[in-house]
């Protein structure tokens, strides 16, 4: 996606926050695939 | 409480824009276990010797009190910013687990109402309003995706707090081993204590994480006159007072009660349905009941997937096209389901997936669609008022399948047949959908705010 922004009309490059960014999406990303997965194992008896 | 003002959290220049879906879903994630809480129903009937109607009161109050507080709360919403949104979506969330909790261990159920249904219940509505036009304006490029991935959360909640909640229980309760174990009250008491720490500070995370884009930023690359080169987007501005008097407000209204009303139909009787679809004439079911569960999780991950997959690709195919896909291709499948859907689980399983995935995606693509149609100004508000629609089909859908499903026969004694009228009456339900999506036009241009009072009041003081 983009890798600038328009800020009151002007560029400004977006900051490298690279660690920020992986840390927010871990945080929300892990539960998430977690509950996933368990509903996935439930799922196997379905096709089992 | 200043620096949760609107102005305090106006994102500096150079700002990522992909930090704020993990904020909005942070949100979404936590207030999506209101879909969960099966897993301790049991326990909650057994402590309180109360019956299973009113316990399931619980989950009615909290479902209405989010959609009314939704509608109700919008403007204050989009008036006072993201962020101060989800902080007092958070309090309320955990406020109400707390209160639930001293009912719970004071063996109250009115407190639980209290707690759980009308406080935890306006966290619910506040907290899924609170990201969606915050998300629509860093991306107005992809409108779509943003929602559905913060709206793909509240799918997402449940399949996480299901299996925690079940964890949590067995660890609190010493008895958990006993054979026929249903858990304490005090078990479900300390869950729920539990569950009001780690959702305050899930949703604190995201309360703190989200930023609004400063007035005029627009995404590098992106052409506003290519949006508005579709016929449905507008440039302009409705209110969310104006909204509700154009007919296309309420088109999309209908629209999206009938594909709810339909989605449900088939979520609240997933289990025992799945069941009766393949009864033998002996009157036993070729499918268990452990793969009835397992259904119910496969359609909750087509639920969660529909809600991100349908709503992105309706930033490429336009909002009101994906709304005929997921009503009139929906309605075809209904029919499928209802005379072909006895002939092979696989083909069953396969159509139910894709139904049910159809219901995410037209809660998704709902904030989308008002963006396209009412511009960004009171979008959140606008988008509140909407989901009295959900609460509607909340009470109607079941009522509809319950009222048919009852007339055919006993539960235990149903078999494919007994569910061809009430399909057949979502099929109907959802061509009405689907005509009244098919009448959406452009909003007439006199519900347009003025274009100089509009920039003054974009940030704040909406009148």
């Amino acid at each position: 996606m983009s890798s600038t922004a328009h800020t009151h009309g002007a560029h400004e490059p977006v900051r490298k926050s690279t660690g920020r960014l992986v840390l927010a999406w871990l945080l929300v990303g892990i539960p998430l695939a977690y509950g996933v997965f368990q509903t996935l194992t439930q799922v196997a008896a379905l096709f089992g | 409480m200043g620096f949760l003002d609107r102005d305090h959290s106006i994102a500096p220049p150079g700002f990522n824009r992909w930090l704020v879906p993990p904020a909005a879903l942070a949100v979404h994630l936590c207030i999506g276990q209101a879909y969960a809480t099966s897993v301790y129903k049991t326990a909650l009937v057994k402590h309180f010797g109360a019956s299973l109607t009113e316990v399931g009161v619980i989950f009615s109050i909290a479902i209405v009190m989010l959609g009314l507080s939704a509608a109700v709360m919008g403007t204050w919403v989009d008036t006072n910013g993201p962020r101060k949104a989800m902080f007092t979506s958070a309090m309320f969330w955990a406020g109400g687990f707390l209160i639930g909790s001293v009912g719970i261990f004071t063996r109250q159920l009115w407190l639980v109402y209290l707690g759980y249904g009308v406080v935890g219940g306006i966290g619910l509505g506040i907290g899924y309003i609170s990201p969606v036009s915050t998300l629509i304006k860093w991306f107005p490029d992809r409108p779509g995706l943003a929602t559905g991935m913060a709206i793909m959360g509240f799918g997402g909640g449940a399949l996480i707090a299901s299996p925690v909640s079940q964890a949590l229980l067995k660890a609190y309760d010493p008895n958990s081993g006993a054979q026929g174990w249903v858990a304490s009250g005090d078990a479900v008491g300390k869950l729920f204590l539990t569950l009001a720490v780690v959702y305050l500070v899930y949703m604190l995370f995201g309360a703190f994480t989200v930023r609004v884009p400063a007035d005029g930023w627009r995404p590098a690359g992106f052409d506003p006159a290519k949006v508005k080169a579709a016929k449905l987007v507008t440039t302009e501005n409705v209110s969310a007072r104006n909204a509700i008097k154009t007919r296309q407000f309420w088109l999309v209204w209908v629209a999206l009660f009938c594909n709810v009303t339909a989605g449900i139909g088939i979520l609240e009787q997933a289990a025992p349905m799945i069941q009766d679809f393949f009864r033998q004439s002996d009157g036993k079911s070729l499918v268990s009941a452990a793969v009835a569960a397992g259904f119910v999780g496969l359609l909750s991950i087509g639920n969660m997937s529909g809600r991100f997959a349908w709503s992105a690709t309706s930033d490429v195919t336009g909002r009101k096209r994906i709304y005929m896909v997921y009503l009139g291709v929906g309605a075809v499948l209904y029919i499928l389901l209802a005379f072909a859907g006895s002939s092979a689980t696989v083909l069953y399983v396969v159509l139910a997936f894709i139904i049910i995935s159809f219901y995410g995606g037209g809660f998704a693509t709902a904030p989308a669609y008002l963006r396209d149609l009412f511009g960004t100004y009171q979008v959140g508000a606008i988008h509140g008022r909407l989901l009295t629609a959900w609460s509607a089909a909340g009470v109607a859908g079941p009522l509809i399948v319950n009222g048919i499903l009852d007339a055919q026969g006993k539960p235990g004694q149903l078999n494919a047949a007994s569910y061809q009228p009430a399909l057949l009456t979502m099929v109907a339900l959802l061509v009405i959908g689907f005509v009244a999506n098919l009448l959406v036009k452009p909003v007439d241009e006199r519900f347009h705010e003025p274009r100089p009072e509009r920039h003054e009041t974009s940030h704040g003081g909406l009148k």
